[in-house]
């Protein structure tokens, strides 16, 4: 806030700040305006967005905030985060408080249709599972007849949860809940049998636990999860620009650019045509989505590819501990898969 | 008189027996004991039960107090040092602190700034508290204190709250010499000023915006424990003298003005503070235009103080209805016109009586000024249940942390609590 806090809340009173204001006529135009990228997170989900020690925003959604700025902006930390709740996340963002959500959101019809947002893509794909003690001898989630289960309020894991026990004939009590942290505490404690969330949010949190030995969870994926960034509807020009920054971390990783070598493979126009293009050394792909040629560049050379923020974040080596799977490239045995840069 | 010869009696005792000890079931702490602590078998059974109680307790927290460990960057490192010891791992309360002080947004080289504002409420507010020790010119400090505060915490131009206290200085003068011919029109003279003046100032600390500027700090940026000090601090202070003029108001013989605060009052007092609290947050962001920055601080504070200013307008106007109709008519027996009579005679014998309430709502208030959590602001509540719980490092630790911000905000409201005892004792002028 640049202005007096007391000075703006007055004048906002006598009207002056409705007079003052003129809207940008387009995101993009707003955002280069402002200089920074307001961009909507989660108020901490491990490995995916939480501030460290040091108040500094790192994670997996973290970085495709990160990458739109480095390619809109041309630096990676020119972002606002704006820090939302189940809750407060599609108000934010129909609002215009924030230019993009990227925050754990499930793709589903009606969020897409009836609360006007557009999905850009899918950068987890992700599946709800159930986390149940390891001594409570249950192998299979139909055996879970009668269970008193953890679920978070607010969310679509709330739905399935509904949807999986209905179908299965199979009656359940819910324990809702606000927050991850407090499931997990009421789970440990004993008041629910059963705790369910997004696989990737049990793996995280049982990694948590002091004994993650006691603790299993269950082969059944109950549900579709496609987790992607999210912008409002009316504005695809800048729709465009977030899909396909986010396209453009997973197209460098199947063709092999990394954080390391994308400054080397951009100096140059190489022998790979789609590289180059994406690259900027070829062809004007930034300009028609009214970027510099060098956008894809400096969100690569940000971020690193969609692999490289995969394992940094949330991978194997990370405490997190997530496999592949699902979000391996389509070459992989995995759904990630971008459309070509032509 | 007896007339026996005194050898006639064998043995005369000449001197006081000394008193003996009482017996030992009879005296000190075991006739405590046996009175108050097994005077009969329900008193005993009790006894017992509770000492089973105490011990559970103490047997669970003790070890978990003493074999905690302050050492550990992660909660994996902290648990290899406990090895299973059922220790705390207060690592996580030395590793965050600071975040859980001043959020995780602001900068760590300017949070001297906020510490300094702290420390100098304590030569700002005791003006304010002790007035009967305090010589009255020291009433300064605390009148320049919220614009002091403000610049340190936010930074940017001292122009900016300079500006703001000028036209508040303005609007009063203009108001007291406007006031002769009218009450109402000195004050609508005096809010007109101020206002205009504030205009100016707006243009003024604009240009002006590197005067004695410190670095400018975004309402987006504050957090922890200081947002809460800082939404307390304000809320209460602005919310008892808006308090007072609607309790005056809600007996006010003028309908407009008095159907107004009945209104307000109960409107206010009928809506839970978190359904305000989301208004403030996401309502207000469609009506407003995108772009106008109305602080979300702002607005918070807003909403936290009319809501209080109702609960306290409730509570003085008990103090009113308790005071004697022979003390209305005394001010008006000696002819003093109504903001005489209610500054010299009804509201300090209102206000003392009311001390407890306001008390009441103030520590109340200063409570549930943690609701901001759930519009993702990041007060001490909120960054534990945010960042810090689901942080990579630190997820699996829960008590350590609850327990911490339990001891800050027991700290802040046992203070209250026991200056509005003090106050009460020292206003007693006893009646009773």
């Amino acid at each position: 806030m640049n202005k007096s806090v007391l000075l703006g809340a007055l004048a906002a009173t006598v009207g002056t700040a409705g007079i003052a204001y003129a809207q940008g006529s387009t995101t993009l135009a707003a955002v280069q305006e402002r200089g920074s990228l307001n961009c909507g997170v989660t108020t901490g989900v491990p490995g995916f967005a939480e501030p460290d020690g040091d108040g500094v925003w790192q994670g997996f959604d973290v970085a495709v905030c990160r990458a739109v700025a480095a390619a809109v902006l041309g630096d990676p930390t020119a972002v606002t985060f704006v820090p939302t709740t189940g809750k407060t996340r599609f108000t934010a963002l129909a609002s215009g408080e924030i230019d993009m959500l990227a925050r754990n959101t499930t793709w589903t019809f009606s969020r897409d249709t009836d609360l006007k947002f557009d999905f850009v893509g899918v950068n987890y794909y992700d599946g709800q599972g159930f986390m149940v003690p390891a001594d409570l001898g249950v192998s299979s989630a139909t055996e879970l007849d009668g269970a008193t289960v953890c679920i978070q309020t607010g969310t679509t894991t709330e739905l399935n949860l509904a949807d999986y026990f209905r179908v299965n004939g199979m009656s359940y009590e819910p324990v809702p809940i606000e927050t991850g942290a407090e499931a997990v505490q009421q789970y440990l404690a004993g008041a629910c049998d059963v705790y369910t969330t997004d696989r990737s949010a049990l793996a995280a949190q049982r990694a948590g636990f002091e004994t993650p030995g006691d603790h299993v969870i269950l082969p059944e994926v109950v549900s579709k999860e496609p987790l992607g960034p999210l912008v409002r509807h009316g504005d695809s020009e800048w729709g465009d620009i977030v899909r396909w920054t986010l396209n453009a971390l997973i197209s460098a990783e199947e063709l092999g650019v990394t954080q390391s070598n994308v400054e080397e493979m951009a100096a140059a126009p190489g022998d790979n045509p789609e590289i180059n293009r994406m690259l900027g050394t070829e062809g004007e792909l930034g300009a028609m989505v009214g970027l510099s040629a060098d956008a894809f560049k400096n969100a690569i050379a940000a971020v690193g590819n969609y692999g490289e923020v995969f394992d940094q974040n949330i991978g194997e080596s990370t405490a997190i501990g997530l496999a592949r799977g699902l979000n391996a490239q389509y070459y992989d045995g995995g759904l990630i898969y971008s459309p070509p840069f032509r | 008189m007896s007339d026996a010869p005194a050898h006639s009696v064998a043995f005369v005792r000449k001197t006081e027996i000394p008193a003996k000890a009482p017996p030992v079931a009879e005296t000190g702490v075991l006739k405590w004991i046996k009175e108050n602590l097994f005077s009969g078998p329900f008193n005993t059974i009790m006894t017992i039960l509770g000492l089973l109680v105490i011990y559970y307790l103490l047997s669970g927290l003790i070890p978990w107090i003493v074999n905690g460990t302050w050492e550990g960057a992660d909660i994996r490192e902290c648990r290899e040092i406990l090895q299973g010891s059922g220790g705390g791992c207060f690592a996580v309360i030395s590793d965050r602190w600071p975040q859980l002080l001043f959020g995780f947004q602001y900068p760590d080289y300017l949070r001297w700034r906020p510490t300094l504002a702290f420390l100098l409420l304590f030569l700002a507010v005791p003006p304010a508290l002790f007035v009967m020790f305090l010589p009255r010119w020291t009433l300064i400090a605390t009148a320049i204190y919220p614009f002091v505060a403000y610049w340190l915490i936010w930074g940017g131009t001292i122009l900016a709250p300079l500006m703001s206290a000028v036209a508040l200085i303005g609007g009063y003068m203009v108001f007291k010499t406007v006031e002769k011919g009218g009450f109402v029109k000195g004050l609508a003279a005096g809010i007109v000023s101020a206002f205009l003046i504030l205009w100016i100032g707006g243009f003024i600390s604009t240009a002006g915006a590197n005067v004695l500027a410190l670095e400018p700090v975004e309402s987006r940026a504050m957090g922890g424990f200081m947002l809460n000090m800082i939404l307390g601090t304000v809320c209460v202070s602005l919310s008892i003298p808006l308090g007072i003029l609607l309790a005056l108001g809600r007996q006010s013989k003028l309908p407009i003005v008095k159907g107004f605060c009945v209104v307000f009052i109960e409107f206010i007092r009928g809506v839970p503070l978190i359904t305000l609290l989301f208004v403030a947050n996401v309502v207000l962001a469609y009506f407003l235009p995108p772009q106008a920055n109305f602080d979300l601080i702002i607005r918070v504070i807003i909403m936290i103080t009319m809501f209080s200013a109702a609960y306290i307008a409730e509570v003085i106007r008990g103090g009113l209805a308790a005071l004697p109709k022979g003390q209305y008519e005394a001010a008006d027996s000696l002819g003093l016109d109504y903001p005489q009579a209610m500054r010299l005679i009804i509201l300090p014998q209102a206000l003392k009586i009311s001390i407890p309430g306001i008390v009441n709502v103030a520590v109340g208030l200063f409570k549930d000024t943690t609701l901001v959590s759930v519009i993702s602001m990041f007060d001490l509540v909120g960054m534990i249940r945010g960042p810090i719980l689901s942080s990579t490092d630190w997820v699996g630790v829960y008590w350590e942390l609850w327990a911490a911000a339990c001891i800050l905000f027991f700290i802040v409201c046992y203070g209250i609590s026991q200056y509005s005892q003090w106050l009460e004792r020292q206003l007693r002028t006893d009646h009773r």
